[in-house]
């Protein structure tokens, strides 16, 4: 044996027990960024929820660059992190390659899918829950508009505004549902000033119900709503204490569930697909104190009706990333 | 010319910027609750103490090689060409059609169609620009950036329909296995240095040193770089001797453009294997800081970009092993920016000053100036 072979021995020996002693679960955001008040910021709430209550400590990091999903993914895998979640679709296919690479880590895909042993791939049934505040918009709404505002122009965010479609009309087949997407580009994640405008534009066409589904975009929306004095309704997290009185309710994506439930798990997460829907609460609409005025109980027995529709199979909402094409409204 | 030596204005100048932004650093870093010499090692440690630090920090720099030259050449014929995103993003349209289109044998033909599209749309990308330029005397700086955000909409259009691939995500399939380039991996493998196969470093590094040859060559030993020097210091005087600024304008963007798109070799077919939105992530930016800092000179773009791959690798250990937010390492690298492009007369003024008066105690044997300063006239 020849003493770099002793060396390189060591230092295996080293981390691995190095990683036996660590198996912390790590974290990764997305490009957004861990602030943003609605995606990375519910992964964030879910994670130091589950450091709270457990006292455990766990790793993390914020994205600069998309050629810096796979170097996080394989750092943390070799620091022993385990298991490894990450937020957003965009870890697909990176991790595609380096699943196979760490057969002994799980990793934890929120809003992907990577079929692999040790890989768990939550997705959320964004369609279901815009559906239901799609309801609750077009039974609020006294003009029978409704609008939509996305952040960037990809299919997922089609799905939000499909499934939305789909629910106003369900309640009122007149119903008109304008929608707009802020840009492009990633900056339409985080332009409030732009969503504020597109607000102004919806309102000038009649809509008195604006649903935003921009990230912190849709701070903007919801501040032009309350001074317009017409309802918006907010997306991921709760936001429905933005404005309280103002925001009808909330598009609730439990992505603070996924995250505390993976790091709950450890490292015997169970694998394979996850779907989170209405009927498993991962989606579903807010109700609280701030919105209590605004729902009335005609209103919550519609829409508990349809959620338990969907929850049974009953009701099928069309999922626009199926076929790229949606039924209630064109883009 | 000859108030300072050569050797002070392109090296002494920039290592004390970079001392001084070092500094104003770990002020930062200190200032947060983080140890600023823990964050240097890990910096350092990272970005160079691994073969694999090296293959991202190489990655970075190949980017930034591209897009700083890009920056250099139009800027000889002092155009100011902040586009380089928006190319490097058209380049990145270009490597996708040719490799998802055709299939191609091996990757060294591939390499050669995909660096030929890429340089090619980036090229068209600057083309209008320019044309607008010379004819209309629209501001070329006000021109590229705009053109930035139509190259965004595009690839927008392009990755969330014709071009996309099935799935959630807005990109491209991924190319043909076949198309993949061999990474630093695979290249000293052959030669028997065991490099991580982690890093996305690849052979466009080569294509990468290859174009700064080029274009030392381009500037300094053809008559059309020559040319484009002439224009670039005196319009009126390249006029009368007969260079057409239409020509010299269109060439030296065309160039600029072609070189911006060839980036994306090295992050689209080398590192993505195919084409996501905002695939240049802002290395046409940093092409703009690379450039001024390396002075417009190949030699000192090779340098500057490793420097800034450095500081992105170095950025994202950091990110990853100390609680220091991403906000505040995107501060690291713009005091970096800040202080070799923007604030350069703040170390050179007084810098001259100081040559200046060691001079006058001292004046030099009048013989081997008068050399050097023929010499610098020459160049």
């Amino acid at each position: 044996m020849t003493i770099m072979q002793k060396l390189f021995g060591a230092t295996a020996a080293l981390a691995l027990t190095a990683g036996a002693a660590l198996a912390d679960p790590a974290l990764i955001f997305d490009l957004g960024g861990k602030f943003d008040k609605s995606f990375n910021e519910s992964a964030f709430t879910g994670a130091q929820r589950w450091a709270e209550e457990t006292g455990g400590s766990y790793n993390e990091v914020e994205l600069q660059s998309d050629a810096q999903r796979e170097q996080a993914l394989r750092r943390f895998a070799e620091n022993g992190n385990n298991p490894i979640v990450m937020a957003g679709f965009s870890f697909a296919t990176p991790l595609t390659e380096v699943a196979a690479d760490y057969p002994d880590t799980k990793f934890v895909i929120i809003d992907g899918v990577v079929e692999a042993p040790n890989v768990r791939s939550v997705i959320f049934s964004e369609h279901e829950g815009s559906y239901l505040v799609g309801m609750l918009a077009a039974l609020a709404s006294e003009t029978g508009t409704v609008g939509f505002i996305g952040g960037m122009d990809i299919p997922l965010i089609r799905k939000f505004g499909c499934g939305y479609a789909q629910g106003a009309v369900a309640v009122n087949p007149d119903a008109t549902v304008i929608a707009n997407m802020t840009g492009t580009t990633p900056a339409a994640w985080n332009d409030p000033v732009r969503g504020s405008e597109l607000t102004l534009a919806q309102i000038g066409q009649g809509a008195d119900v604006v649903y935003a589904a921009a990230g912190g975009t849709g701070v903007g929306v919801l501040q032009t709503a309350a001074d317009e004095d017409i309802l918006s309704i907010g997306v991921d997290a709760n936001q429905n204490y933005l404005h309280p009185g103002e925001v009808l309710t909330s598009m609730l994506k439990r992505v603070d569930n996924a995250v505390y439930d993976a790091f709950t798990d450890g490292a015997d997460v169970e694998t394979g697909l996850n779907v989170m829907g209405v009927a498993s609460g991962g989606v579903g609409y807010a109700l609280d104190e701030y919105n209590a005025d605004l729902i009335t109980p005609e209103m919550q027995a519609a829409v508990d009706e349809a959620a338990a529709a969907i929850a049974a199979g009953d009701l099928m909402v069309h999922d626009y990333t199926s076929d790229e094409s949606c039924p209630a409204i064109n883009f | 010319m000859d108030r300072m030596p050569r050797w002070a204005d392109v090296i002494l100048i920039p290592l004390i910027s970079l001392i001084l932004a070092a500094l104003l650093s770990a002020l930062v870093i200190l200032f947060i609750g983080e140890s600023p010499i823990e964050a240097i090692k890990l910096m350092i440690s990272g970005a160079l103490g691994s073969t694999y630090g090296w293959g991202y920090t190489l990655y970075y720099a190949t980017n930034f090689m591209f897009t700083g030259l890009a920056v250099s050449v139009a800027f000889h014929a002092r155009m100011f060409n902040i586009g380089g995103e928006g190319q490097a993003l058209l380049g990145g349209l270009g490597v996708a059609v040719v490799l998802v289109y055709i299939p191609w044998p091996h990757w060294t033909i591939a390499l050669l169609a995909a660096t030929a599209s890429a340089a090619a749309f980036g090229a068209a990308w600057a083309a209008l620009p320019a044309y607008l330029q010379a004819r209309r005397g629209s501001h070329i700086v006000i021109t590229t950036i705009m053109f930035n955000f139509i190259a965004a909409a595009l690839l927008n259009w392009a990755l969330v329909g014709p071009m996309k691939a099935p799935g959630q995500e807005p990109a491209t399939v991924s190319f043909p296995e076949a198309t993949n380039l061999p990474t630093l991996h695979d290249i000293f493998g052959i030669i028997g240095i065991d490099w991580s196969r982690a890093a996305p470093a690849n052979v466009s590094l080569f294509v990468a040193i290859a174009a700064c040859v080029a274009v030392w060559a381009l500037i300094w030993r053809t008559r059309l770089g020559y040319e484009i020097r002439a224009f670039g210091y005196s319009e009126p005087a390249a006029r009368y001797a007969g260079i057409s600024p239409f020509k010299i304008i269109m060439v030296a963007m065309l160039i600029s453009g072609g070189l911006a798109g060839c980036m994306a070799i090295n992050n689209v077919q080398g590192e993505a294997e195919r084409l996501v939105l905002n695939a240049a992530e802002g290395a046409g930016f940093i092409g703009i800081a690379v450039a001024l800092m390396g002075r417009s000179h190949p030699l000192g773009v090779f340098l500057a970009a490793l420097l800034f791959g450095f500081l992105y690798q170095g950025g994202a250990e950091l990110a990853l092993w100390m609680n220091i937010q991403r906000e505040l390492i995107v501060v690291i690298q713009a005091l970096v920016i800040l202080f070799t492009g923007a604030l350069d007369n703040m170390i050179r003024m007084p810098l001259e000053k100081i040559f200046l008066a060691a001079r006058r105690k001292s004046p030099p044997p009048p013989g081997p100036d008068r050399k050097s300063t023929s010499a610098e006239a020459a160049e």
